[in-house]
């Protein structure tokens, strides 16, 4: 169970730094988290308790709220596959069938290889394109069941590795906001009652 | 303060058709209870913010742009408003909310702690729609969950009011308990492995309006229906909450916090909640123990007071009255403490009293300061803290200072050894070298020049700490070191900030009474000094002891010298408690005869001659006084162990063994005499004492009060549990679904704050204080003045107003006091030099700071079965860079060493102490920090080493105790 490693530390000092109010760095610094194991672990909810002035029961009243926080382990890939009104009339529950048998879990389980998680989730917004499920968040639209079968081989070949970066990972370009540019701080610098 | 303009300072708004007038800001359901009409909620809590959660309190408002419903505890009054809290439209959507409410609500009322006495019970019955179309299956949770040692969470019955989670971030500050999860699946619960480790954690059990939040030691103790109560006053500290003891055949089972406005505001700390165990604990004394071939066996009282008796007469008679000494009494009530003070100075003939066990404040500073109270406090625009850590002392005056930091913009300024539960909440906290905080004082009252190091934070601490009076919270940083230093500091703020006024920061449960009482050397009853009242209570009394007496540290040091022949422990156990272990060991061996007066077998008492058992909080009536001086009473619920007795009757019996009569029989009459000679409390009258005025306590007219803006808020009935949404208001604090011996409490026709007497007062006050800024300080105590001024000075506000006179002295059946004698002048406080600086230290040497924690190996804390695991070992607490010096590590084993002795234990890194300061927790279990103290030195330094080494250890240093007091 890990807190966060040293240069998540620096990292997370940075985006603290953006906040005129350190408590709102929350929910960015718990991405963080989640980006470095894939979930968001207990020892990280203290360490960022910690770094906030927050009680870990602050950290988890607010991570608990948000369904994306996973605060147990998920694979590698997160399978979301939709069984809402659109999706299950156009066989949106066959296909989440197809893809518990061909990854040979349950929804809501993880492959024994960790590479998959299977979720049975509620509309994601995409019915002109049902069925449909998401890995990590990606969409992919009218999915056969040949078409998943494909989709698996190419994520454990490897060949998606630059569409679909692995569960947690927000961004793979971090963006850096020079210090004159941060909220609430104009050219002169950071006002008074923050500095 | 009536206004002549005709600006409206209401507003006008209707409740059912009915006008009414309210404040402007005013919440609507707060206006509307006060109306007397009564709209259900299950979250509002009047004192805490509105949420708006639970939707219950939804009504038909119409502000001009037609009726509407809305959440009234969410809505401030306004001008012509229009409420309909009976209509359809508001009754369809209260059956509405109710139902919701129940459908994952288990309804296990049979076997729920709450059922009888539960605000979802009483509503649904009052307001609900009577059946449910919810047939599915209901959510299901693992039965009680503990959220800590002390509270239990049922989440299957909690209906998300987020009282006991707002309580614990706003009112208690720490978060520790959260909503977890959302939408269905929400539950209140701590982060994992994190429990609710919280002083105030028993609160959120109390405000829980239904049975989700249950506390350990009540949890299937009784039903509703079953208790009987009394109110009554804390003693388990010196805030002196008011709250309900509860009962149940006879035996206490619950604590509950009552709100009065000027003290606890209805929050208790666990301590004083949950310490009704120790009363029935197995190891209560219920019989007289006598010793009899070195060895404690049974006795009847009339041996074991006989050989009291003749045990103390005979060292009276044959080593003097002064060989004879009281120390404690802090445990006891104001007329326990009245008596055996006559007991001690008519009969015993001595003035070696000390309610205090060296861990105070001169008896002289406590009664002679000017006096604040808890609401001058929080009103005050800034309050300096000289003394312990609130937190662990006084939990409730922390929540009170807190409150008033948080939400009234109140300044502290903190100088303290170490960090304190308070130093997140200060403007500017300062740290001393123990035994120094006289010297930081003077840097801070001059502006922070000539400042080593630090000048620029004491010159912040300066620009905040201002030029006008402040009010300052006074009392004992660590046991370690003498209170000379603080005594000093608090006379340079009141000399350099004249109008300032303290709070006293002692924290023994009567001790403030007890001092009022004369049990401190010195002083007599009424806060009068021995040389000012020896006439007045020698006309009293008979006869008054000659020379000031010793105080515990003297009278433990004259035993230890084997000049204390008779030596009486009055719920006092030195051995445990008092600083110096080695001193106390030395003097309670060397007393030649000794008698404790206690509830449990204590250290001590196991080396007492005779043990007297004795009655204790809940087993025994009276009044109890608290820090800020104010009198409110006990009321007995339960009856004392065995042949348990009251003080107040030991001592009477004892004075008729010893052939005198103290002429007291009741409670009433001791009362009486204490009216009647105590200067300080003239006019506070017994009748008084019954009226509704005093449920909220009766501040004698020395100590200031102040108004405090805007309406207090009030508690409604459903707040308190076991109350009926239809009940009407009491008249009395108590809860209602439980019964009430009418007659321990008088006959209260309405809980509002006890504002009389205080006006009065503090205009007497202001006078006071004045005359005594320009005529006292600086001179030391003058002998008694002019008696027209001693008189207008001993005269109480009341006694002015009504013309009465302060009457001679005619207790104790000396009667014919010399015509028109005034009664004796209270104490004033007469500043004494300042220690001759800070005393020297050797640079291998760090020096010792030793307080207290709320959970102790103290009697009370360890005789609470549900107390006594929270006591937890503290290491010893070391700055990180002096860790680092000595080549340690944190959590290492070291060696501590002081002139005393030698103790091994760990030592852990805390940056919230000082380089070269170490503490350690005074009195933990397994710890023994009071074996280190020399209570003869001004600090004690101590060495540090690790446990490979062994070579320095056995060179003491050459100090010796230096003077027996």
């Amino acid at each position: 169970m890990a807190r966060l490693s040293p240069e998540n530390e620096v990292l997370a000092r940075q985006i603290i730094g953006r906040y005129p109010r350190s408590r709102s760095a929350l929910i960015p610094l718990l991405h963080v988290a989640q980006e470095q194991d894939g979930w968001v672990t207990d020892d990280a909810m203290a360490h960022i308790g910690e770094l906030l002035g927050l009680t870990p029961a602050e950290v988890l009243g607010t991570c608990s709220f948000y369904e994306m926080f996973k605060r147990e382990p998920v694979g590698t890939y997160l399978v979301n596959v939709c069984t809402n009104i659109s999706c299950q009339l156009l066989g949106g529950e066959e296909l989440l069938e197809h893809v518990e048998e061909r990854l040979g879990v349950k929804a809501g389980a993880t492959t024994p290889d960790g590479l998959f998680t299977v979720e049975d989730v509620e509309c994601i917004a995409a019915c002109t394109e049902a069925p449909c499920l998401q890995v990590n968040y990606r969409y992919f639209h009218r999915i056969t069941h040949a078409g998943f079968d494909a989709l698996v081989d190419e994520l454990r070949a490897g060949r998606l590795a630059e569409e679909i970066p692995p569960h947690g990972t927000t961004t793979r370009i971090r963006q850096t906001v020079p210090a004159p540019r941060w909220a609430g701080v104009g050219a002169e610098g950071l006002p008074p009652e923050i500095g | 303060m009536a206004e002549q303009t005709e600006v409206k300072t209401t507003v006008s708004i209707t409740i059912d058709g009915r006008t009414v007038e309210a404040q402007p800001g005013e919440l609507l359901i707060a206006a509307a209870e006060r109306a007397g009409t009564y709209i259900p909620r299950f979250c509002y809590h009047p004192r805490m913010e509105p949420v708006g959660m639970c939707r219950m309190c939804i009504v038909e408002v119409d502000t001009g742009r037609g009726p509407a419903l809305q959440p009234s505890c969410m809505i401030p009054v306004a001008d012509g408003m229009t409420v309909s809290t009976e209509s359809e439209v508001t009754k369809k959507a209260q059956d509405g909310v109710l139902e919701f409410l129940l459908i994952n609500h288990p309804l296990d009322c049979p076997v729920c702690d709450k059922g009888g006495e539960c605000p979802l019970q009483d509503q649904t019955l009052a307001f609900g729609p009577g059946e449910s179309r919810f047939v599915e299956e209901k959510r299901h949770y693992a039965k009680p969950i503990p959220l800590s040692d002390l509270v239990y969470m049922d989440r299957e019955r909690c209906i998300l009011c987020d009282r006991c989670t707002r309580f614990s971030t706003e009112v208690a500050g720490d978060p520790l308990i959260t909503f977890v999860n959302r939408g269905n699946a929400t539950e209140v619960n701590t982060f994992p492995d994190d429990p609710f480790a919280s002083y105030f954690s028993g609160n959120t059990v109390q405000i829980c309006p239904v049975g989700a939040l249950l506390a350990r030691p009540y949890r299937f103790k009784a039903r509703p229906w079953d208790l009987d109560q009394v109110e009554s006053t804390c003693t388990a500290c010196a805030v002196g909450c008011r709250m309900a003891v509860q009962s149940s055949s006879d035996a206490v089972v619950r604590h509950l916090g009552i709100d009065v406005d000027p003290v606890n505001w209805g929050w208790l700390c666990d301590k004083g909640r949950f310490d009704f165990e120790a009363l029935s604990d197995e190891g209560r004394l219920t019989t007289p123990f006598v010793r009899r071939e070195d060895e404690l066996v049974e006795a009847s009282w009339s041996e074991a007071l006989t050989r009291v008796a003749e045990g103390l007469a005979d060292a009276r008679d044959r080593h003097g009255a002064a060989s004879l000494a009281v120390l404690g009494g802090a445990r006891l009530a104001n007329e326990d403490a009245y008596v055996w003070s006559k007991l001690a100075r008519s009969v015993l003939g001595t003035d070696n009293v000390d309610a205090q066990l060296g861990d105070g404040l001169p008896a002289e500073a406590v009664l002679g300061l000017p006096r604040a109270t808890i609401d001058a406090a929080c009103a005050a625009g800034t309050v300096v803290l000289l003394g312990p850590d609130i937190k662990e002392e006084l939990p409730v005056l922390y929540l009170r200072l807190r409150d008033a930091v948080v939400h009234k913009g109140l300044r502290l300024i903190e100088l303290s050894p170490t960090e304190t539960g308070l130093t997140r909440l200060t403007a500017a906290s300062l740290r001393h070298r123990p035994g120094e905080v006289a010297q930081l004082m003077d840097a801070l009252l001059a502006g922070g020049r000539g400042t080593r190091g630090d000048g620029v934070e004491v010159a912040e601490a300066a620009a905040l700490l201002g030029d006008g009076p402040v009010v300052c919270v006074l009392g004992r940083a660590s046991l370690a070191e003498s209170p000379d230093s603080v005594v000093a500091a608090a006379g340079a703020l009141l000399e350099a900030r004249p109008g300032t006024t303290f709070l006293s920061a002692l924290r023994r449960g009567n001790v403030h009474g007890a001092l009022d009482m004369g049990l401190a050397p010195g002083v007599l009853p009424g806060r009068v000094s021995l040389d000012d009242g020896r006439a007045w209570f020698a006309d009293a009394w008979g006869s008054v002891p000659e020379a000031r007496g010793l105080d515990a540290t003297g009278t433990l040091s004259a035993a230890a010298a084997g000049r204390i022949s008779g030596l009486v422990l009055l719920g006092a156990d030195p051995l445990a408690d008092f600083p110096d272990r080695d001193l106390a060991r030395r003097g309670v061996g060397g007393a030649g005869f000794v008698v404790a007066i206690d509830a449990f077998l204590t250290p001590s008492a196991q080396q007492a001659d005779v043990v007297l058992p004795a009655a204790v909080f809940g087993e025994r009536g009276g009044t109890t006084t608290n820090l800020e001086g104010r009198i409110s009473r006990l009321n007995q619920k339960v009856t004392a162990p065995g042949s348990a007795r009251v003080d107040w009757m030991i001592a009477v019996e004892l004075a008729s063994r010893m052939g005198a009569d103290l002429g007291l029989e009741s409670l009433e009459e001791i009362w009486d005499e204490i009216e009647r000679i105590a200067p300080s409390h003239a006019g506070l009258t017994s009748d008084r004492l019954r009226t509704s005025e005093a449920l909220d306590g009766l501040l004698p007219a020395a100590t200031a009060d102040v108004e405090t803006e805007g309406a207090p808020p009030t508690m409604s009935q459903v707040d308190e549990p076991g109350t009926s949404a239809a009940a009407a208001q009491g008249t009395d604090h108590l809860p209602g679904n439980v019964q009430t011996e009418e007659s321990s409490l008088g006959t209260g026709t309405g809980s509002g704050p006890g504002a009389e007497g205080s006006e009065g007062a503090a205009s007497m006050a202001a006078a006071f204080g004045a005359e005594a800024d320009v005529a006292d300080y600086g001179e030391g105590t003058t002998p008694a003045e002019g008696g027209g001024e001693a008189e207008a000075i001993a005269l109480t506000a009341d006694a002015v107003a009504q013309g009465a006179s302060v009457g001679e002295p005619s207790g104790g059946g000396t009667e014919g006091a010399s015509e028109g004698a005034a009664s004796p002048r209270t104490i004033r406080f007469a500043r004494s030099a300042a220690p001759s600086g800070p005393p020297k230290i050797d640079s291998y040497s760090l020096r010792l700071v030793s307080g207290r924690k709320l959970y102790d190996a103290g009697t009370l804390v360890q005789h609470s079965p549900s107390l006594a695991g929270l006591a937890a070992a503290a290491p010893l607490r070391v700055n990180p860079a002096d860790l680092h010096r000595l080549g340690l590590t944190s959590g290492a084993r070291i060696r501590l060493s002081s002139s005393r002795t030698t103790l091994v234990m760990v030592a852990e890194a805390d940056l919230g102490v000082p380089r070269g300061t170490v503490a350690l927790t005074f009195n933990q279990v397994g710890q023994l920090a009071a074996d280190l103290i020399d209570a003869t030195m001004a600090v004690t330094d101590v060495r540090l080493e690790t446990l490979a080494e062994t070579s320095r250890v056995g060179s003491r240093s050459s100090r010796r105790e230096s003077s027996g007091g």
